[in-house]
């Protein structure tokens, strides 16, 4: 299939950026999205132009790198799927595909469709972490967490890191993120000592970051390629309102 | 070697403890001005229900409907003086909607500033255009709240504007050839409708709804009560302007 993409250049953080069309041709419907762009990077190079930056890892949908908003949608069409897991197959011969960065103030364009993320970290260092006293580990069924805590600390935790939901958020908010990690680690008994100053610090972080407030419309959950239930953010609002009370 | 080191007090990598770091800036975070947005909320729409329930008295008659106005002026007598109760609802009411508009208008201001390069290519928002509209449909509300003070409550703007005759007074705002005050009236409530039907599942989950099941539910009653009080508001101008209330 022949298809064209138009995609965001821009040469570093200072450089104005623009969107700039390229004719791909003979795409394999089985490639998937990332192997599209190698297809087209490669021949950028034979030309002698600038490959486009984009950040990918693991290309298997766990690491959470690749962070294409792909005509409008952060991950592309297809639901609970990552760029890198996405395929030509989606899309028809002829179409014209628009290829964005994450836009966010919080994550600023590095290179074309890279940015920086390290807002998250900064939001993780905050309170994503438990205490733990060092020594052997403990065996795996000293402590007990129920069925139900356990299930759905684990769905929160499947939350990969990729900032879809900020890119998607009409507020630019990162609240379906920080709402995962507090519930993840909240459900937990190991999560209780910092519960507290966790939601506490881990808000201020993702506020003083330059992240929007959450209005629940529910963008960031539709885009979500691991299905984070929107509704982990009336848990995060929650565990804030009782932190605050008790000071 | 038994010198006695305390051990020193360390943060973690990260530089954070288990009590909360100090806050460098001090603003509201998003989630306290959310909870003042839910809160003064919730506020406004007990009292919209309240005075659905006293506008509807009006299907009972002139007599009812006047009496009911008046008895609004001497609630909380002879404990307070007339009409004080009234200037006291009139003064929450006012607190209300200045937090929930303050509160809206920062994190409108942030929101705007999370997103300095807009997207070249943004298909439409999948939320209902209830959510999407709720800032500009904030705006008309409050225009349309002010109209109707000058209108209902002052009668500025009102053709009768005879404080001692309220029925009167409604009658005539609504009658068959003044239909563009009916026209706009019902556009207002609409609007009211739109806002509440997010905005109340909105603040159920700001305070802390969170379960799936939860979240339907909570959808659905908002919906039902913005409908409730649509109907309910709709039904004095449009009995009015059909003739079943002269």
């Amino acid at each position: 299939m022949d298809i064209k993409v138009r995609v965001w250049r821009q040469s570093g953080p200072g450089d104005r950026g623009r969107m700039v069309t390229y004719d791909v041709k003979d795409v394999s419907p089985d490639a998937s999205f990332l192997e599209m762009i190698d297809v087209l990077n490669e021949r950028l190079i034979l030309d002698g132009d600038d490959p486009i930056a984009f950040d990918h890892d693991c290309r298997e949908g766990i690491c959470g790198m690749c962070s294409m908003v792909i005509n409008g949608v952060a991950h592309g069409p297809e639901k609970a799927t990552t760029t890198c897991q996405l395929h030509m197959r989606h899309f028809s011969d002829g179409d014209v595909i628009d290829v964005e960065p994450w836009r966010a103030k919080a994550f600023p364009v590095i290179k074309d469709l890279v940015v920086d993320r390290s807002a998250f970290d900064k939001i993780i260092q905050a309170g994503g972490y438990i205490s733990a006293p060092t020594g052997t580990a403990p065996d795996a069924h000293a402590t007990p967490v129920p069925k139900k805590d356990a299930d759905a600390a684990f769905e929160a935790a499947t939350c990969i890191a990729c900032g879809a939901c900020v890119a998607a958020c009409p507020n630019g908010s990162s609240m379906l993120f920080t709402a995962a990690k507090i519930t993840h680690l909240g459900l937990m008994p190991q999560g209780q000592p910092e519960r507290d100053s966790r939601v506490i610090d881990m808000l201020q972080a993702q506020d003083d970051a330059g992240f929007g407030g959450c209005t629940n419309m529910g963008e960031c959950a539709e885009v979500c390629p691991k299905g984070i239930p929107l509704s982990l953010i009336g848990r995060l609002n929650s565990d804030y309102r009782k932190a605050v009370t008790k000071g | 070697m038994a010198v006695d080191t305390p051990i020193p007090k360390t943060k973690n990598a990260a530089g954070a403890t288990a009590t909360p770091t100090p806050r460098t800036v001090v603003r509201p975070s998003s989630v306290t001005l959310k909870i003042i947005m839910a809160v003064s909320g919730i506020v406004l729409v007990l009292f919209l229900f309240v005075h659905m329930v006293g506008n509807l008295k009006i299907f009972l008659g002139a007599t009812d409907f006047n009496h009911y106005a008046h008895w609004l002026r001497s609630l909380g007598t002879p404990l307070l003086p007339e009409t004080w109760y009234l200037w006291i609802q009139r003064a929450g009411l006012t607190i209300a909607l200045i937090a929930h508009v303050y509160a809206a208008a920062v994190l409108t201001r942030r929101a705007r500033a999370a997103r300095p390069v807009k997207y070249a290519h943004r298909p439409k928002i999948q939320s209902s255009y209830s959510a999407r509209t709720m800032r500009w449909g904030g705006v008309i509300v409050l225009l349309f709240a002010i109209y109707h003070i000058l209108d209902l409550t002052t009668g500025h703007l009102n053709p009768n504007g005879d404080r001692e005759h309220p029925y009167t007074n409604v009658v005539q705002d609504f009658a068959p050839d003044r239909w563009y005050v009916t026209l706009f009236y019902t556009l207002a409530i609409v609007a009211v409708g739109l806002h509440l039907a997010h905005g109340i599942f909105s603040a159920a989950r700001t305070l802390g709804q969170q379960t799936m099941k939860g979240q339907r539910r909570a959808k659905h009653i908002a919906i039902a009560l913005s409908l409730v009080l649509v109907v309910g508001y709709l039904s004095v101008p449009f009995a009015v302007l059909t003739g079943l209330v002269d």
